[in-house]
């Protein structure tokens, strides 16, 4: 049975991991072939770097995802709050419920509904399309991170309960310092996991940004499709290879990290 | 008085809401009901059933698209269920590794993975290349399925995973000394304890796989359509009315499933209790 599962595990991400060894293994082919390895050389990398085009895309996501974490957090931080102290049952449930109609509905949908909501607006506003490129692009993007935010912090928050917030405002306190001084601290954990999460989905979201997106705005995940649709380059095989080396190594902290915390709580005896 | 003023408290209390609330309306729900606009209206911009009614044309690629995608759907359960299993049962360290595996091919971008499928699976790619074969596989439905289940499943491992990681061990040892067998603590204990996990694990496959456009166009070699390619061409040939259509009938779809699988769920749930 131990041996069985072994070869499952085995099996499953050797299928898994085929596919992205072999896009990295030929990122380092010297000719433009993706079947046949004809030698190694690093061509492929100093194209990606001499082109222009790479930065300006890696600029331009960078930017599009800090700006979307932040805003995302911040809206969706005080969300989380207001939903908490709602008395209404019934209005929770419908802001929830809205809120969570990005997450639940298809990428191409949402992609779809924004664009023509920016159409119209471009209509109203007597402007191109175009010109909002990069405006309308962060809307989207903070609107799907939105629901991840409030789901990370929601839980955070009726967990901390009323009682520390109620002695803040006794000892003194305003509403605002008691939530800036006590309560954000103690949901700090929920904000951060939500801001991350937000940051990673700006990061690799294609399909709504491919159907709000605009010429004047690209980013890598829309690099990364118009160059799938020329001939085969493995220029995108050598910037894949980034992203996954970046993905890694991220991960590998992230774990190290989580790994020293569990340690340290099974030292204190907090873990069984 | 005092009612009042307990009135005003109560919306101060949740003020802090307002920002995404507003935000909601403004870019949730009015870009929906452009979307109904646009699909009940023709390209003039006046009042028609033109397009819903059109929409019959497209009924073969809504099959097709559903028949994929639950196909797909159905692999990766078979295929992701032992696999959550298995990471659930081992130990600490190795549960961890196991995830991280698991997460890497998940943050790498969807179109990246779809591509290197590709250029294994393709007419002159590498797997060809290697058994000196010339197997046609990219082009047909069976390629079109892999790349779904090759993308999402861990998707539908996760999900499992965390579900019966929370399963208390002692309801293994429990339902044993009360006489079960190894296959009825699996289908009468376990199976229905991780039901909310498959659940979660479904919706998160079914929905991009039935909504899909780059996996068809690039593992499918334009033989054949989808309804999320269906859509893109709409978009991009500028038939607005109706994509916003076809949008329009998918959400619905869409909506109605989830609703019903979350009905069997907590039907589920209740039996159990």
């Amino acid at each position: 049975m131990k041996i069985a599962s072994k070869i499952y595990l085995f099996l499953i991400f050797g299928i898994l991991y085929i596919p992205i060894l072999t896009l990295i293994f030929f990122s380092f082919n010297s000719s433009n072939s993706t079947a046949v390895f004809t030698g190694f050389s690093f061509r492929w990398y100093v194209e990606l770097f001499n082109s222009p085009e790479t930065f300006v895309a890696l600029r331009n996501t960078l930017i599009l995802a800090v700006l979307s974490a932040l805003i995302s957090t911040v809206i969706g931080t005080a969300a989380a709050e207001g939903i908490y102290r709602m008395r209404s049952k019934l209005l929770q449930t419908a802001i929830n419920s809205v809120t969570n109609i990005p997450m639940m509905n298809p990428d191409i949908v949402t992609g779809m509904s924004m664009m023509l909501f920016f159409v119209a607006l471009a209509g109203i506003l007597g402007i191109t399309y175009e010109d909002m490129g990069f405006t309308a692009m962060l809307i989207s993007h903070v609107t799907f991170c939105l629901p991840y935010v409030i789901l990370s912090v929601l839980p955070r928050i009726n967990e901390l309960g009323d009682s520390l917030s109620e002695a803040a405002l006794d000892l003194g306190c305003t509403p605002l310092q008691a939530f800036f001084k006590v309560k954000l601290p103690n949901i700090m954990p929920g904000v951060l996991s939500g801001m991350v999460m937000a940051f990673t989905m700006s990061l690799d979201d294609f399909v709504i940004s491919y159907f709000v997106g605009s010429s004047n705005f690209q980013t890598l995940p829309l690099l990364i499709y118009s160059m799938t649709k020329k001939k085969v380059t493995p220029d995108m095989y050598a910037l894949s290879t980034l992203i996954v080396i970046v993905i890694f190594v991220m991960l590998l902290i992230s774990n190290f990290k989580s790994g020293k915390k569990v340690e340290k709580k099974r030292k204190a005896g907090g873990v069984k | 008085m005092e009612i009042k003023m307990k009135k005003k408290n109560s919306i101060m209390r949740s003020i802090a809401a307002a920002p995404h609330i507003f935000w909601a309306i403004l870019f949730i729900v009015l870009p929906l009901i452009i979307v109904l606009y646009y699909a009940f209206t023709d390209s003039e911009g006046s009042f028609s059933f033109e397009n819903i009614v059109s929409l019959g044309d497209y009924a073969p690629i809504f099959t097709l698209s559903v028949e994929l995608s639950v196909i797909a759907t159905f692999v990766c359960l078979i295929i992701g269920y032992p696999l959550a299993y298995i990471i659930a049962k081992a130990k600490p360290e190795k549960q961890r590794l196991y995830v991280m595996l698991l997460m890497l091919p998940m943050w790498t971008n969807l179109l990246i993975r779809t591509y290197s499928i590709m250029a294994i699976l393709d007419d002159g790619g590498f797997l060809n290349t290697l058994l000196g074969t010339t197997m046609h596989i990219v082009g047909t439905k069976g390629a079109v399925i892999f790349g779904m289940v090759y993308d999402f499943l861990p998707y539908m491992v996760l999900p499992i995973y965390t579900c019966v990681s929370k399963i208390d061990k002692h309801m293994w040892e429990a339902a044993s000394d009360l006489g079960c067998k190894p296959i009825q603590v699996m289908t009468r204990v376990i199976l229905p304890l991780s039901m909310s996990g498959i659940i979660s694990g479904v919706t998160m496959v079914l929905v991009p796989s039935i909504s899909t456009f780059y996996i068809s166009q690039k593992l499918g070699g334009g033989t054949f359509e989808l309804i999320g390619d269906t859509i893109e061409r709409q978009f991009v040939t500028g038939a607005l009315n109706t994509g916003a259509a076809i949008s329009l009938v998918m959400m619905v779809l869409i909506i109605i499933s989830l609703t019903i699988m979350n009905r069997f769920s907590d039907e589920e749930g209740g039996i159990i209790v």
